[in-house]
């Protein structure tokens, strides 16, 4: 048996370790098209902010592949997968033959058509890479000032590090507020307001429509006819799965690549998971591609368990982020703007100290939550919305200050504190 | 493997609070009850949590469970199983305080933590000790050790 993972994510390194767990001597063989393996992704803006060095940029460390006896091809674009002879193909030409295959490939940042885009000093933010070359671009051009495009939680992430760093950033989004697919519009109104009070600029219902200056970006124009001087431009617009090279493979592809609960693909002995899969839940018929870490964790897992012969399904998961922010630690879970008439709110405002609670219920089940401020313990809310717990019993304790496991129904408390319910995203 | 568990007790519990004053002083610069909350309370907090409503009342604290929702969603990769122990981790010096941990975990008992680091804080099972502390010093048998798995 040969298992071959495209993508050393956390889907494909979670798939690895499942694979692993039950068997330990196949071949095993990991890629990546980064000339790094095993980094985590979501610390390029800490790592750029200062916050974190090279060392802990590691998720795994290189050697972790040895000792579980994990070949790694890094610098290796895999630019054609042929399921009939069952072999993929890289950009160098060579052929690696598979048995079972992952394709955990993650997402690529989105680059909308300006004029000028192709200037220096116009960054995406998604690869170790990247952050490096900002954070070279910065010293070398003396930067104080950036503009980001963008303001989702990659975005804002980055705006933070630029913060950090001392520079003045102005964030453009093309919403009518920041945030406006995590995030309820009172938390979208706390944070605008908390990355304001550092100087930090927010044009919302506004883009770049275009980048000036001669080689080198030296200002950029808005929609609404604003000019901003500026050395550095990062686009944050969005995240599409990386799966244009499967074209012509026969592998189905609608946004992401089309998996079942076992991450299977319509082709045989070919798995997907993470940010490049799309979840067709199969009691629903709707598909989902929720492009988070904890999801791609464990679409990698559920795929690995299959992928080496152990039957399980993925149950699907939620929309979910947790960010710190200006000081201000901020959780949203499941579905937070839901206004439709079956849908009940709850929620408080504490303005002094910027702490905002809100719930989202619908047919007694919660489905929803934001918490701004205070996050305190609100993973026991993700977990009544994942295992669907009926809320009406408790309704009006889930906003108490001291709300806890004691509030709620004791069958339910009584299976979580013995372990029987299943909290992982399996 | 053979694993450390402590079980909740519900309906032996008293609401003390002796568990998170020994919890506290367990996980402190001086180990001295007296030290610890006159000079350390803004260094360390409690990892257990005592719950309340009308008579029901209980001390909890981390899982440590089978399938941890919180590894899972770590991105750094701090939180973490000991293969020895079997027991789940936080690397103070890998954790950045993201809260992912925070949000997924069903019981609630991760913690941002009180010092300067502002990293996740979570019960460690008292490594260092034979009995954990909470264990050992809850008065009503509240909170019992058991080891799971095969040896
Ligand atoms: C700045 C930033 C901050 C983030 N913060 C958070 C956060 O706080 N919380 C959260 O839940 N999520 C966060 N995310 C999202 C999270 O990182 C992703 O959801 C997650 O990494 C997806 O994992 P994956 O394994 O599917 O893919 P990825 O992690 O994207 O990995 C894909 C891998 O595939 C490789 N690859 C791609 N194409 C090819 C090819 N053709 N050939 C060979 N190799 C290829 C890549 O090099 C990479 O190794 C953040 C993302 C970014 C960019």
């Amino acid at each position: 048996m040969r298992y071959v993972i495209i993508g050393i994510g956390p889907a494909g390194m979670a798939a690895a370790d499942a694979i692993r767990e039950i068997d330990e001597k196949s071949e095993l063989v990991m890629i990546t098209s980064e000339e790094v393996a095993g980094y985590s992704k979501p610390l390029i803006t800490y790592f750029l902010g200062g916050k974190v060095d090279e060392k802990r940029m590691f998720y795994r460390f290189p050697w972790c592949f040895e000792e579980k006896n994990i070949s790694v091809m890094t610098g290796t674009e895999i630019v054609q997968v042929d399921p009939n002879e069952k072999r993929v193909i890289s950009k160098r030409g060579e052929e690696i033959p598979y048995d079972k295959l992952l394709i955990a490939t993650g997402g690529s940042p989105f680059v909308p058509k300006i004029e000028g885009v192709e200037k220096e000093g116009v960054f995406t933010f998604t690869q170790w890479k990247d952050s490096k070359m900002v954070a070279s671009y910065i010293v070398e051009n003396n930067v104080a000032k950036a503009v980001v495009l963008g303001g989702g939680l990659i975005g804002l992430k980055t705006t933070e590090a630029l913060l950090e760093l001392g520079l003045k950033v102005s964030v453009v989004e093309l919403a009518d507020r920041i945030l406006a697919t995590t995030f309820d519009k009172k938390a979208s109104q706390i944070m605008t307001r908390a990355l304001q009070s550092r100087g930090c600029e927010v044009y919302t219902d506004d883009t770049v429509v275009q980048v000036k200056g001669k080689r080198k970006v030296s200002k950029v124009l808005l929609k609404s006819g604003r000019e901003i001087k500026t050395k550095l431009l990062i686009i944050a617009v969005g995240v599409r799965p990386n799966v244009g090279f499967l074209e012509g493979s026969g592998i189905e592809v609608n946004r992401g690549v089309i998996v079942n609960e076992r991450m299977e693909t319509n082709v045989e002995n070919v798995f997907a998971a993470g940010d490049c899969a799309e979840f067709r839940d199969p009691s629903t018929g709707e598909s989902t591609n929720i492009a988070i870490w904890p999801v791609a964790f464990a679409e990698g897992e559920v795929a690995g368990y299959n992928m080496a012969g152990r039957p399980v399904k993925y149950q699907g998961g939620v929309p979910m982020n947790s960010v710190e922010l200006a000081g201000l630690a901020t959780i949203s879970v499941g579905f937070t703007n839901v206004e439709d008439n079956g849908v009940e709110i709850l929620k408080y405002f504490k303005e002094e100290e910027n702490v905002y609670r809100k719930l989202v219920l619908k047919d007694g089940r919660l489905i929803g939550a934001v918490f701004v401020g205070d996050i305190d313990r609100a993973g026991i809310y993700t977990g009544l919305i994942l295992q669907k717990v009926d809320v009406s019993s408790f309704k009006n304790d889930l906003l108490r200050e001291d709300f806890g496991l004691v509030y709620l129904p004791k069958e339910y408390r009584k299976k979580l504190m013995e372990g029987e319910l299943k909290v992982w995203l399996e | 493997m053979k694993k450390k568990k402590i079980l909740v007790k519900e309906e032996y519990c008293i609401g003390c609070r002796l568990c998170e004053i020994y919890c506290v002083t367990a996980h402190s610069e001086s180990k001295n009850l007296i030290k610890v909350f006159r000079y350390e309370l803004g260094e360390v907090a409690p990892t257990v949590i005592v719950e309340e409503k009308e008579y029901t009342t209980f001390a909890v604290q981390c899982r440590h469970c089978e399938k941890a929702s919180c590894v899972q969603a770590c991105i750094t990769g701090a939180m973490h199983r000991d293969n020895g122990t079997g027991a789940i981790y936080v690397d103070q010096e890998k954790c950045v305080g993201c809260w992912m941990c925070i949000m997924v975990c069903p019981y609630g008992v991760i913690k941002r933590g009180v010092n300067k680091k502002k990293v996740a804080s979570k019960c460690d099972l008292c490594v260092d000790r034979e009995m954990p502390a909470c264990v050992e010093n809850c008065p009503n048998e509240a909170l019992v050790l058991t080891e799971v798995g095969e040896s």
